[in-house]
């Protein structure tokens, strides 16, 4: 092979987590440093490599100047840009801040409001920059960045499907929560990916990796209410880890209004 | 009807033991209800104690929650979330694995060494469905050597339907409750009146040995007569129906309907009516590569119409409507399906109502596309 392909990893707005699944993948690490040059991940190591990068994988969401400045430099640097989770791909939790004035959430916050510089909104990196691909997750799940990353090397189409959850509950046996216990669950809306993790608990799903393709959140939300769920809680459900992706955002504002 | 043969046999409630017993003695594994995540679902039976003792089941559009029985009944629940076809038509099959070496790379196809299954409690609408699942993949040019490995295997333990779901249909499609044909044995679990047997049906001469192992004595016209008792309450209580007068030709006339709008408005295409379906065959095909490029591995997996990936091709998929997709799995199911294999898709189990999130009813669906139709004089 010629010269091993340059990863960068890059933190934006974010928990860290995704970046952790990143380390998570112990089995797979050492492989994967013999595949690719490992350039840019100071989670990882202190040692950095001057771009430009091969793959950057990109975690967080854009709420600072600074910061929308910093991904389009990343993005000229970098041959393919793939967002890792939640954050990166629809602005993660601290989007909530859309929905309401951030200027008075940092009076409250902070003794010194004047010393903080950060943005109206959360935003997702695809709003600033131009993304190859968007792996999902609240975290992301593992296997699937392995296989994107695989995919990136070697050339095949990543198997990350953007169907229900549901379709991987019936794979593995899961009997439906809802169905069966009456619990609300984000399962029919939600892009799948992180191995029915909550239903395989008995518990709802809670939507971590943000809607799935074609969701109808209207429905759902419909059936929530009339099995017990008040308005409130409805729009709760949908205002989470993915509140600023449009099919969640849109379904929160409309149980808002009814509430 | 049920006559009663030279082959029929009475035996005591408690007798799954002892038929558990022969069956693992001829080399299959057991494979029936018990309560797991508040359903009764399939899966290995070790022991009579593993069955749903006492349990029933009640069901709804969109609902299914266990209930107590009054009595001992080992088989006194309906059709719950899970269809034998986790057995024949396995959630994901390995098809190969690919391995790189010096001139190029080897691929191997791993087979199938299944363990041959007993299915313990067979519903006649599921045994149906098995037939129909025959015709997908025993028939024609290409037969599925997964499937037919592991049909022709299976040893199947019927047991008549003695009650059944609001969500039922099977007497609409004419399933059941009772099945006919094409079991190993059949059983009616009598209970009445304190009363606790089961009358043995014998449907093949493998199924003649293990009968002639259980606890059991030459069954009277008196124990059939109770029997046919048990299978006219689950009539009784079959709670949907459908009428299936020139379907096909309704459905066909109906490609337009408005109805699709409106049952697209509710849907929530995720998947899950196909997916309980106990005739439902569509898979896709996966490819993973592992990070050093050395090992490939191809999958099937479980599919369904109600997904974009399902009717992709070059520009895009087909059916990018939730219109489009309900209509595309209803029309199959009921009318495209009869063209395509002689018989309907559907077996009136009532499992795509129950375990559809939002209670959509393919009974009301049908419903409301003819009497609309009829409004119009078509």
């Amino acid at each position: 092979m010629a010269r091993k392909p340059k990863l960068a990893v890059w933190k934006f707005a974010s928990c860290d987590g995704c970046q952790l699944s990143v380390l998570s993948c112990e089995d797979e690490l050492l492989t994967l440093a013999g595949q690719v040059e490992i350039a840019y991940f100071p989670e990882a190591s202190s040692a950095v490599v001057k771009g430009p990068y091969d793959l950057s994988l990109v975690e967080g969401s854009v709420t600072t100047p600074h910061d929308a400045e910093r991904i389009q430099r990343i993005r000229a640097a970098s041959r393919f840009l793939v967002t890792l989770g939640a954050c990166a791909t629809a602005g993660g939790i601290q989007a909530l801040r859309n929905f309401r004035d951030v200027k008075e959430f940092i009076s409250i916050v902070y003794a010194k409001p004047e010393y903080i510089q950060t943005l109206e909104k959360s935003t997702a990196i695809s709003a600033h920059v131009k993304v190859d691909f968007e792996l999902r997750g609240c975290p992301i799940n593992k296997n699937q960045l392995v296989d994107v990353i695989a995919a990136f090397i070697y050339g095949p189409a990543p198997t990350v499907p953007p169907h229900s959850v549901c379709l991987d509950c019936k794979r593995k046996g899961v009997v439906c929560v809802m169905v069966a216990r009456g619990i609300p669950c984000m399962g029919p809306v939600t892009h799948t990916g992180c191995g029915v993790l909550c239903p395989s608990y008995a518990r709802g799903c809670y939507g971590c990796f943000g809607p799935k393709e074609n969701p109808n959140t209207g429905s759902l939300a419909e059936w929530f209410a009339r099995v017990g769920t008040s308005r409130d809680e409805v729009m709760r459900v949908f205002r989470n880890f993915n509140s600023d992706a449009p099919a969640f955002r849109e379904e929160s504002e409309r149980q808002e209004k009814l509430s | 009807m049920l006559h009663v043969s030279h082959v029929a046999r009475i035996a005591p409630g408690n007798c799954v033991d002892s038929l558990l017993h022969a069956l693992r003695q001829r080399g299959y594994m057991c494979i029936g209800p018990t309560l797991r995540d508040a359903a009764v679902v399939y899966d290995e039976i070790r022991s009579e104690r593993d069955l749903p003792i006492g349990w029933a089941d009640e069901q709804e559009g969109g609902s299914y929650r266990l209930k107590k029985r009054n009595d001992e009944a080992r088989f006194g629940y309906t059709a719950g979330p899970q269809s034998w076809k986790r057995y024949l038509f396995p959630p994901s099959t390995l098809l190969m694995k690919a391995k790189r070496t010096p001139d190029g790379f080897t691929a191997e196809a791993p087979g199938e060494k299944a363990t041959p299954h007993a299915f313990l409690g067979v519903r006649s609408c599921d045994l149906n469905a098995i037939a129909v699942q025959d015709r997908t993949f025993l028939t024609g040019p290409y037969v599925d050597p997964t499937y037919k490995a592991r049909r022709e295997a299976a040893f199947i333990v019927v047991v008549h339907c003695g009650q059944a779901a609001r969500t039922c249909f099977c007497v609409s499609m004419e399933t059941g409750p009772m099945a006919k044909a094409g079991y190993d044995l059949a059983l009616t679990e009598i209970l009445e009146d304190g009363r606790h047997e089961f009358l043995v049906e014998v449907g093949s001469p493998r199924g003649a040995e293990v009968a002639g192992e259980l606890p059991s004595q030459a069954a009277t016209e008196s124990d059939a007569r109770a029997a046919r008792r048990m299978v006219d309450r689950a009539v009784a209580q079959m709670g949907r129906a459908m009428d299936t007068t020139d379907l096909k030709e309704l459905l066909y006339r109906a490609l337009d309907h408005p109805r699709w709008g409106n049952v697209a408005a509710r849907c929530l295409s995720c998947a899950n009516c196909t997916l309980v379906c106990p005739t439902c065959f569509c898979s896709t095909v996966e490819e993973v590569t592992d990070l050093t490029g050395d090992h490939a591995e191809r999958r099937r997996r479980w599919d369904s119409c109600f997904t974009a990936a399902h009717s992709y091709i070059h520009g895009g998929s087909v059916r990018p409507t939730t219109l489009s997709r309900y209509r595309q799995w209803m029309t199959h199911k009921l009318a495209t399906w009869i063209d395509q294999f002689g018989t309907s898709g559907c077996v009136g189990c009532g499992r795509c109502i129950t375990w559809c999130p939002v209670g959509i009813d393919i009974t009301e669906e049908v419903r409301a596309i003819r009497e609309d139709n009829r409004g119009k004089g078509h």
